[in-house]
């Protein structure tokens, strides 16, 4: 090798990164500060000369990984001969240093495109906005350039490493679901800094919501996707049929989402009546907060999870950053506290700015409940001296009532009006979705289901659905009066008209359907375990599974146990399911265990799950553990629908152009 | 706002977050995968172990002697590896006193175990723990964990992770001092 490996090369990169962060950071402050211009464009050139560095840096790590250059340590522990290329190019991710110069690479990329947008328009905000990206930055460089120094060398060179945690080389989901997440994370640091920013020159208006509204929105979409894919992963991989287990670090995950969603409601509030500005600045800081709270988590081994990178030294050190964080926010916040006196006040109890109040508290209060589950471990040792774990049932327990509030919150507050409700408009948009969450719990009732929760869920989903659709149609059945066209056209002139309302809209229906998969899929589940010999058959509800045959594939980086099982209903073959125990070569402290694949058969009713529990070694007979997960499918759906809504909500068009920062926001604007 | 009142709010709310910063630094040095046993003081699960060079093993014959359980494995690196000498050392200074090492391999493939056990020129007795029910049985929860069982049977410490020289000592004299004092030893 060269003596200019990809080491050096990579960490050189990181330390002209960090100089341009550092650079960039006090050259915008000064340079508006002291109206220096030329100083103030360097500043902003040098955020996006950190993009480049980082950038430099990643695809040094990625030609070290795809080379076996295990003269880095990082590959020397992560990386193998045998794993296969498409693993090997994504344990970037796969491991604590690497994951740190992902985090960085992509705040260094969102930071350049902030510059890149903004840099033209005379954005007051715009010098103090990137001083926060790229301080922020600074800590995530200043982690790589010691403690988790992702180009490290070693000596002696190994011939080969250990590969990647074998969990992580199992799906190709892994590709996704971190990205996503980060995006979404990394992403929150965009309104963040804008709020630092405004809260520190005391522009306090509605431009620097108006402004981050899409970032905040792209962001929250990659959030909800990764948090899904998460689950989802979880699901095909680790064999026990479910998605969410109340995890520590899902929950780290998970909890970002919740204050970004409140935030993303209330800010409407902010806009139409400049109230609620404590709020939405408090629910952003603990919304960036949250993520480098969750980021801690991961890496701290303060909690055992089935997510935890290894413990390392770092803990601390994200610790005193998060404390720099929160009470430098807070510092801030008390500061400026006059000028974020409200302009208007809540004039009605039942109003829709009540209902978006209404809103935020009941996101704050799932927000806390899932932060208190999860420190609570902690807590209890501290005070009390015991170890106790907290799951599922404490979670269940206590969030479900939230979230069946949220749902009814859902239905009905698209249709209060401003300032004051109308009753006769209220019932006139709800009668119908009134009618069919009762119908829908009726029909249940009588089909047997007794449990409370199930049948609010259905009734609720029933009566958002209900509204919604009805919402739309009101909106299409206008335009097509207007216009004489077809479905189609008036749908897109509606969705042009208001995009904000209807994608909003999609997204509530999106979040339905997710909602009517998780109340199925649990409520009204079937596990079964059976001893099967070869060519002998099982049942499971209305499927028929035989067991045809067990063989053992020797392959470079594990060896494969795999059975054919042959899935039969009504008769008729379905489909040919390969559930597999997979034994990896042992790595350092990581079991020998096998890692069982499972095998899926999805249909939109129902997911048949097959997960092979044992086997005999002449491969005459196999244990099986068969679930039934009745619409798991629509969950992934349901995401997905999510997603497009905020697609839709974010989607540019003539609204941009009302909307442009710097011009004054009216309440007529662009608001539903 | 006049000023004193802005000082007292800053300080409500930092006080909040400080503690829960607080408790998160707490949290740093604490192991949460060190879970307290609820066998200490109650009776050693017995079992019954078939040997890798022949031979069983019952723990209820060992009664009157002090028994030192050793789950291991030989995929468990480094800590299994660092800590097999100090058992085959303690077995060659204790064995003619009285106590009993027993080596019980965890999840693991039988010609892996061997070539372990010969890599160490390991003497004491060792054997699978075939289904894991015996480590299911003690509540082990990774290897490698050593359990100190006393002359009456009883469990009296459990050690996780990777053993010293001077835990072994510590716990063995100890048990061996308890054995003396018993009445009929």
């Amino acid at each position: 090798m060269a003596a200019l490996g990809s080491a050096e090369l990579g960490y050189m990169a990181v330390v002209w990164a960090t100089v341009m962060a550092g650079y960039s950071a006090l050259a915008t402050v000064i340079g508006a500060r002291w109206r220096q211009p030329r100083l103030l464009a360097s500043g902003y050139h040098s955020a996006v000369a950190l993009a480049g560095m980082v950038t430099l840096a990643v695809i040094a790590m990625e030609v070290a990984l795809l080379t076996h250059d295990f003269r880095l340590e990082y590959v020397a522990r992560n990386g193998s001969r045998a794993t296969p290329v498409f693993y090997t190019a994504i344990t970037l991710w796969g491991a604590l240093e690497g994951s740190i110069l992902f985090w960085a690479w992509l705040l260094a990329l969102f930071t350049a495109a902030v510059v890149l947008t903004y840099q033209r328009r005379q954005m007051a905000l715009l010098p103090y906005v990137v001083p926060v990206l790229a301080t922020v930055s600074l800590f995530f460089l200043g982690l790589m350039l010691g403690p988790a120094n992702p180009f490290r060398t070693v000596f002696p060179v190994p011939a080969d490493g250990p590969g990647p945690n074998p969990l992580l080389q199992n799906h190709p989901f892994m590709a996704i679901h971190p990205p996503f997440l980060y995006l979404g994370f990394v992403g929150l640091t965009v309104p963040f800094a804008f709020a630092i920013a405004a809260l520190v020159t005391g522009r306090l208006g509605e431009a620097w919501i108006v402004t981050t509204r899409r970032w905040t929105l792209l962001a929250w979409s990659f959030l909800t996707w990764g948090v899904i894919m998460g689950g989802w992963w979880s699901y095909e991989v680790l064999g026990w049929g479910g998605y969410w287990a109340w995890d520590p670090v899902e929950n780290a995950s998970f909890m970002p989402w919740l204050p970004t969603t409140a935030f993303l409601h209330s800010v409407m509030v902010q806009e139409r009546r400049q109230m609620l500005k404590v709020w939405n600045l408090s629910l952003i800081i603990l919304a960036f907060s949250l993520t480098l709270f969750g980021t801690f988590l991961t890496r701290s081994g303060v909690v055992s999870s089935v997510h935890a990178f290894s413990q390392s030294v770092i803990g601390p050190v994200f610790l005193g950053f998060l404390a720099v964080v929160l009470l430098g926010s807070a510092g801030l916040l008390v500061w400026r506290g006059e000028q974020l006196k409200s302009a208007g006040q809540v004039d009605a109890v039942v109003s829709r700015e009540s209902a978006f109040l209404l809103n935020n508290l009941l996101f704050l209060g799932f927000t806390f409940t899932v932060f208190l589950g999860t420190v609570f471990p902690l807590l209890a040792e501290a005070v009390r001296g015991v170890k106790v774990s907290v799951g599922a049932p404490f979670f269940d327990q206590v969030t479900v009532p939230i979230i069946l509030a949220l749902l009814l919150l859902m239905g009905i507050g698209p249709f209060i009006a401003w300032q004051r409700a109308s009753w006769p408009s209220l019932r006139r948009h709800l009668h119908w979705p009134l009618g069919a969450g009762v119908l829908t719990a009726a029909v249940l009732f009588l089909l047997g289901i007794r449990s409370l929760a199930v049948l609010a869920s259905f009734a609720l989903a029933a009566f958002v659905i209900a509204g919604t659709m009805l919402d739309y149609w009101r909106g299409l059945r206008i335009k097509r009066q207007h216009q004489r066209r077809g479905l189609v056209v008036a749908l897109r002139a509606l969705l042009r008209q208001n995009r904000r309302r209807y994608g909003g809209l999609l997204v509530h229906i999106g979040v339905v359907v997710v909602a009517i998969g998780v109340t199925a899929s649990s409520a009204f589940q079937q596990d079964t375990q059976a001893f099967v010999r070869r060519g002998d058959t099982l049942s499971v509800g209305d499927y028929t599974l035989r067991f045809e045959a067990l063989t053992e594939e020797r392959q470079p980086h594990r060896n494969v146990v795999r059975s054919r099982f042959t899935l039969l209903r009504q008769g008729r073959e379905r489909a040919t399911l390969h559930p597999a125990l997979n034994f990896y070569a042992s790595r350092a402290r990581v079991p020998q265990e096998p890692i069982g694949s499972p095998a899926v058969h999805s249909t939109p009713l129902r997911d048949l799950y097959l997960v092979l529990a044992a086997f005999q070694d002449d491969g005459a007979a196999v244990t099986v553990r068969v679930l039934l997960r009745p619409l798991v499918m629509w969950i992934w759906i349901g995401g997905g629908v999510m997603v497009a809504g905020a697609m839709v909500a974010m989607w540019p068009g003539w609204q941009r152009w009302r909307a442009r920062p710097g011009r004054k926001m009216t309440p007529a604007g662009a608001i539903s | 706002m006049a000023r004193w009142k802005k000082l007292l709010r800053l300080l409500t709310i930092a006080s909040v977050l400080v503690s829960v910063l607080l408790l998160l630094a707490y949290g740093l040095g604490t192991d949460p995968r060190a879970i307290p046993s609820p066998l200490i003081g109650r009776e050693a699960p017995l079992f019954t172990l078939s040997l890798f060079d022949g031979g069983t093993l019952r723990l209820a014959d060992m009664r009157g002697q002090v028994v030192v359980l050793n789950f291991w494995a030989s995929w468990c690196y480094p800590a299994c590896w660092n800590e097999a000498p100090r058992l085959q050392a303690a077995w060659d200074q204790y064995r003619d006193q009285g106590v009993m090492i027993v080596g019980l391999n965890y999840q693991d493939r039988e010609a892996d175990a061997r070539a372990f056990i010969e890599r160490f020129g390991k003497t004491f007795p060792n054997g699978p723990d075939t289904g894991t029910r015996i480590a299911i049985d003690y509540g082990v929860y990774g290897v490698p964990e050593t359990f100190f069982i006393d002359p009456q049977g009883r469990i009296a410490h459990k050690h996780i992770g990777e053993i010293s020289t001077a835990v072994l000592h510590e716990w063995i004299t100890r048990l061996l001092v308890q054995r003396q004092g018993e009445p009929g030893s």
